[in-house]
């Protein structure tokens, strides 16, 4: 079919102006295609900055969101949030860190291909259901009859994250040169030595990178933490069994706000966040490069 | 280097007979039972949404799904406003996205200058790690009142023939601001692994055609587009797969709006979005059975959507034996 094309195509050789002229058409649309993509990240990120950077102060990050009507000295700050995607997110990777890395060393060292098709399939399919179906199940699950809990939260991101790192485990483990795994069995290494003492460190780059990545799309994070834990108060609280306020959550409430005071504090606190993500990915990006020269010029 | 960690260890304590089965019979089992476990998480989700459900199935059944209407205090609801609501947006937003990103596919793998390829693939890919909510705040803020003073009415006197472009929205949220948020959204998705696609075709294909005599366009169409179509056809399928499971960002610039009609610059609700805005303030218990109802059908529609394209996927790599590893969304 694309041979059929292609001579038909090449056979009209007489319109020769008019298919440069479509050509250089075509070019000039992927090029605008291109500079676009670039301008919206850069118009986006520029707009967050720009609002946010005049808000952004150690207030945001150390002090508390001031009550309404409250007769004390106005606090406007949102170290809550801060504080509450600290440690949901710790939680979280807790969670989804060492299962994500067990299914991946089950997949590829273990499984018998069917199996690891399966299971693989499920875990793309674990990756695309939505975020809000998330936060619908874990409400189902843990916080009907129980109230919402930062554990809830934690529990619903780690959903999240557990197919992106055993994906980016199973990536970089099967980078892994057969000849060292074969090496050591030789020596008499049984495989679970073999397994965790010699294939696994190789990996440690990868699954740093895959951690990191998985971090920064969860701290983002709102739909799934929007039934589970969102009713906190504006007290600074590291305690998990309540519900905690998170930064995107706050964002989201304060962006719905029609007080612009508000919307200056959901920039400022868009802002951190951003850095944040923006940080963690360049810096995972650069450890993945790292990673995949090592281990493909050490096969 | 780990083997001179492994070797003192090994003379020490030899591994033989029933350790060294011990050994890998209980990882085998521990890291079995973590995939046992992540796979019925998946089952946990769908068994959990339907028992969510229901109140609202019992009660509405199949009925439900295309019943346009939302009165809690009548107590009748239904998804239809929302299912059209979440196909107007999302297909209006792939139609757009879907050209734009091919394009910037086609001008990182063909056009782009060779120093210009790295940075700009990292930010198309940073594009796609913005947080939905940080889009959204800029979608009602920024992008919102731009729409609404200078786009709509453009596009309402120029092309006010057409339904689709009625009169102008007064806030700033509308089907139209949805649209564009959740186009920018996927466009890095649908580009990356359009990307990824264009790469892996062979090189010799390509200067083949152009030694033929073909246009670079030419040889795009005529030999790009045939090799990767199975691939894109799944990149397209995620991208839109993306835009229908989107709570936060929609629900923050569509404005909640009931019923069907075919103004773009009208308020709406997809089912996400709706989910998003009323899941707290929902009073009754049928009221969140019809909204965890929602759910089911978003859950049905992104299950559809991933195997299909994971299915697409597969084949074409064993077909020519390349690897998509960017399977799933986000």
């Amino acid at each position: 079919m694309s041979t059929h094309s292609l001579t038909k195509a090449s056979l009209r050789a007489e319109g020769l102006p008019r298919r440069r002229a479509v050509n250089r058409a075509m070019e000039l649309v992927a090029w605008l295609a291109a500079a676009l993509g670039v301008a919206i990240l850069g118009v986006v990120v520029w707009s967050v900055a720009r609002r946010g950077a005049g808000a952004l102060n150690l207030d945001l990050l150390t002090k508390t969101p001031s009550v309404a009507f409250s007769l004390t000295p106005v606090k406007q700050g949102l170290a809550n949030a801060f504080a509450g995607s600290l440690v949901i997110v710790g939680i979280a990777t807790l969670m989804a860190l060492p299962v994500g890395i067990l299914v991946a060393i089950y997949l590829n060292e273990f499984a018998r291909p069917s199996v690891r098709t399966a299971v693989s399939l499920t875990l793309d399919v674990l990756n695309g259901v939505p975020a809000i179906v998330i936060g619908i199940f874990v409400y189902g699950l843990l916080v009907l009859g129980h109230g919402q809990s930062g554990f809830a939260g934690s529990f619903a991101l780690a959903c999240i994250m557990l197919p992106l790192v055993a994906r980016s485990t199973m990536e970089v483990l099967t980078l892994v040169p057969m000849s060292l795994r074969e090496a050591s069995l030789a020596l008499g290494v049984p495989r679970w030595r073999t397994t965790l003492s010699i294939v696994l460190p190789q990996t440690i780059g990868g699954i740093v990178t895959g951690t990191v990545l998985a971090v920064a799309r969860v701290a983002g994070e709102t739909a799934p933490l929007l039934f589970v834990s969102s009713l906190a108060g504006t007290s600074l609280s590291w305690d998990p069994h309540h519900a905690l306020q998170t930064v995107p959550v706050a964002i989201f409430e304060l962006s719905e706000s029609a007080d612009p005071a508000d919307h200056t504090r959901a920039w400022a606190a868009a802002l951190v966040l951003l850095i944040f993500i923006l940080f963690s990915s360049l810096g995972a990006r650069w450890l993945a490069t790292r990673t995949t020269r090592r281990l493909s010029t050490s096969r | 280097m780990s083997s001179t960690e492994i070797a003192p260890d090994s003379t020490r304590r030899p591994f033989t007979g029933r350790r060294v089965r011990f050994g890998d019979v209980s990882l085998q089992a521990v890291a079995g039972t973590a995939a046992a476990a992540a796979t019925f998480l998946v089952f946990l989700i769908a068994y959990k949404v339907v028992r969510g459900a229901q109140p609202a199935i019992g009660k509405y059944g199949l009925a439900f799904v295309t019943r346009v209407a939302w009165d809690p205090v009548k107590n009748v609801y239904g998804a239809g406003s929302f299912l059209f609501g979440t196909a107007l947006t999302s297909l209006l937003a792939l139609a757009i996205a879907a050209p734009l990103a091919i394009g910037i596919a086609l001008f990182l793998t063909e056009l782009a200058p060779r120093r210009l390829r790295a940075p700009v693939t990292a930010l198309i890919e940073t594009l796609a790690a913005i947080p939905s909510v940080v889009i959204g705040l800029w979608g009602i803020l920024v992008l919102g009142p731009i729409l609404r003073d200078h786009v709509e009415p453009a596009l309402h006197s120029a092309l006010g023939f057409i339904p689709l472009f009625g009169s102008p929205s007064s806030t700033g949220s509308s089907i139209f601001t949805a649209i564009v948020v959740l186009t920018i959204m996927i466009l890095p998705i649908v580009a990356s692994i359009s990307r990824e696609l264009f790469l892996g075709v062979p090189r010799d294909l390509k200067e083949g055609a152009l030694a033929l005599g073909t246009t670079r366009w030419e040889m795009v169409r005529g030999v790009m587009f045939p090799y990767a179509r199975g691939g894109i056809a799944a990149a397209l399928i995620l991208g839109l797969g993306r835009a229908v499971g989107e709570a936060i960002a929609v629900t923050q610039v569509i404005g909640g709006g009931l019923g069907i009609q075919l103004n773009l610059f009208a308020t709406g609700d997809t089912l996400a979005s709706k989910i998003a805005s009323s899941y707290q303030g929902a009073q009754s218990n049928i009221q969140i059975a019809s909204l965890v109802y929602l759910g089911l059908i978003l859950l049905v529609f992104s299950l559809i959507m991933n195997v299909s394209a994971q299915v697409i996927v597969r084949r074409v790599a064993r077909r020519q034996g390349v690897g998509l590893n960017r399977g799933g969304l986000g």
